[in-house]
């Protein structure tokens, strides 16, 4: 992510570590990343967005293998990726692991396990966050 | 709101240009379209832009001055504004361009694309073409700007029993279109066998299901309706523009395998011109992926959702078909300036319904509709033009 200044990334370690995500104090709708509103029930949800910690287990949704991959994933490629549906509702992108990639289907349970995503070249900043695995 | 017109159009050729600079494709482009519509710089009321990533891909902002410049109007101080809107800058300069003139604040406009993509090596190409994805939550963790369009198809197929064939049926349609096309970057033809075997890009999707770095530019001048004949004997009218937005990342959508961005977009589209889907006689739809014509031709309500796959087995969209779609070889084999592609669709939908379209052209076309998509569909712009 050439030259970009650390807080980029700090800011968003809650996140990214822990998936810290929050819930809206009017229609109890979850949002990862957390969101400065509800886009449901806008004014009346500011003030009343609640901090909360997602369990980091979900549902495949969809998922592709990506073989050219940008310089900083180059010594990973090929690998998988995936759109996940957490249990609590919210959908976000993460990479398969800790499987073969022929195994890997549409509706298949996984969980969150804490990795090494990226690192900005030989001297950079590595980058820490969520993959997701198969439950048992 | 007023009626607006076409009275001019430009397109450079597209691909790797290497012996050509921005200004000189901006240029070139745009005095063709000038030309062609008879206007003198003094009559000129306003310039639009669309450009993604000037920025990063020739360390350029500021792209609306330069353009001015490098045309030379600046001695003229008319206003020059760059559109942004991902892969849509184009088709999004166009409309705000037509804003402009129905609103009645401009008599003529001109309206160009641009992208040079080729003065930037390696993956700096790719890593710019990743920004218009959420690059926290979506490009941080790996997903590449191919691999989003790649869990679409992988979603397609999974839902609607869409196939590897169809897919790569896509992109041969729209080569042996390219073929046909003087200004596309891959005039040749290519097998399904060659589109199933190229390298993988991001499993399903494979080299020959992308569309390419390209440099190229475009230009449309647009006039309103009443005084377009004192220019060209056969101005093209705009009926209608719509455009809307979705979120910025695909997990973020509804439904992974619907843009709704396209349907509402459409919708707005359709409204206003007062038509529907079978209206249309001939399409330039946003294929930056081949699962992408698939989902364009089924959100803009020509055949049912989850038939895209189908329909291409069916020759539906080929040159001979009920509805033509890509006649200039799409994103795919015209090439993709990200910019210059929304205003290069309205181009050759200008050429379909003038019968200028060579080759290529479509028998009888009347009515015509452009689909420019930004990102994975976060953004649309739709626009349908009637010949005059």
């Amino acid at each position: 992510m050439e030259n970009r200044a650390v807080p980029r990334f700090w800011r968003e370690i809650p996140q990214r570590y822990s998936i810290i995500g929050n819930q809206c104090g009017v229609c109890k709708k979850f949002y990862f990343p957390p969101r400065e509103s509800c886009p449901f029930c806008r004014r009346k949800s500011i003030g009343k967005m609640e901090t909360k910690k997602l369990k980091g287990k979900g549902t495949v949704v969809t998922y592709s293998i990506v073989h050219d991959a940008p310089d900083q994933f180059e010594g990973q490629a090929p690998y998988p990726i995936a759109i996940i549906e957490l249990d609590e509702g919210p959908h976000l992108t993460a990479q398969i692991v800790d499987c073969n990639v022929d195994d890997i289907k549409i509706g298949m349970k996984v969980e969150s396990t804490f990795r090494k995503i990226q690192e900005d070249g030989y001297m950079g900043a590595i980058y820490y966050g969520y993959k997701f695995k198969p439950v048992g | 709101m007023r009626d607006v017109a076409i009275i001019g159009t430009g397109v450079t050729k597209f691909g790797e240009l290497w012996d050509k600079s921005f200004r000189q494709l901006i240029t070139e482009a745009g005095s063709k379209a000038i030309l062609e519509a008879g206007v003198s710089g003094t009559e000129i009321d306003a310039l639009y832009v669309g450009s993604m990533g000037s920025g990063r891909f020739i360390g350029q902002e500021h792209i609306g001055a330069l353009v001015a410049d490098c045309s030379g109007f600046s001695h003229l101080h008319i206003p020059s504004t760059r559109i942004e809107s991902a892969c849509a800058s184009g088709g999004l300069a166009v409309r705000q361009g037509y804003l402009s003139v129905a609103s009645g604040i401009n008599d003529i406009v001109v309206v160009g694309g641009i992208e040079k993509m080729t003065d930037v090596v390696g993956s700096e190409a790719t890593n710019t073409l990743a920004t218009v994805a959420d690059q926290e939550w979506e490009a941080f963790f790996g997903a590449t700007f191919p691999g989003l369009y790649a869990m679409i198809a992988t979603k397609h197929m999974n839902d609607y029993g869409t196939t590897r064939e169809q897919l790569a049926q896509v992109a041969v349609k729209n080569h042996a279109n390219g073929a046909l096309n003087p200004n596309a970057q891959f005039k040749r033809e290519i097998s399904i066998d060659a589109v199933i075997n190229a390298p993988p890009v991001a499993y399903p999707l494979g080299m020959l299901d992308c569309s390419p770095v390209s440099d190229g530019a475009a230009t449309v001048v647009l006039c309103a309706a009443e005084k377009a004949k004192k220019y060209i004997d056969n101005p093209v009218k705009i009926i209608a523009s719509g455009q809307a937005s979705d979120t910025l990342a695909l997990h973020g959508r509804r439904e992974i395998c619907t843009f709704d961005s396209t349907v509402h977009a459409a919708r707005m589209a359709y409204k206003q011109a007062n038509l529907k889907p079978k209206d249309i006689d001939v399409a330039e739809l946003h294929d930056s992926f081949t699962i992408a014509e698939i989902l364009a031709i089924e959100d803009l309500g020509f055949v049912k959702k989850g038939d895209g796959g189908k329909a291409i087995d069916n020759k539906i969209t080929t040159l001979d078909g009920e509805l033509p779609v890509n006649t200039s070889g799409g994103l795919k084999a015209k090439g993709h300036p990200i910019g210059a592609t929304g205003v290069a669709q309205i181009a050759e939908i200008v050429a379909q319904l003038q019968g200028t379209a060579d080759q290529r052209q479509i028998k009888d076309a009347k009515i015509g509709l452009t689909h420019n998509i930004g990102g994975t569909g976060a953004s649309c712009v739709v626009h349908i033009l009637e010949a005059m």
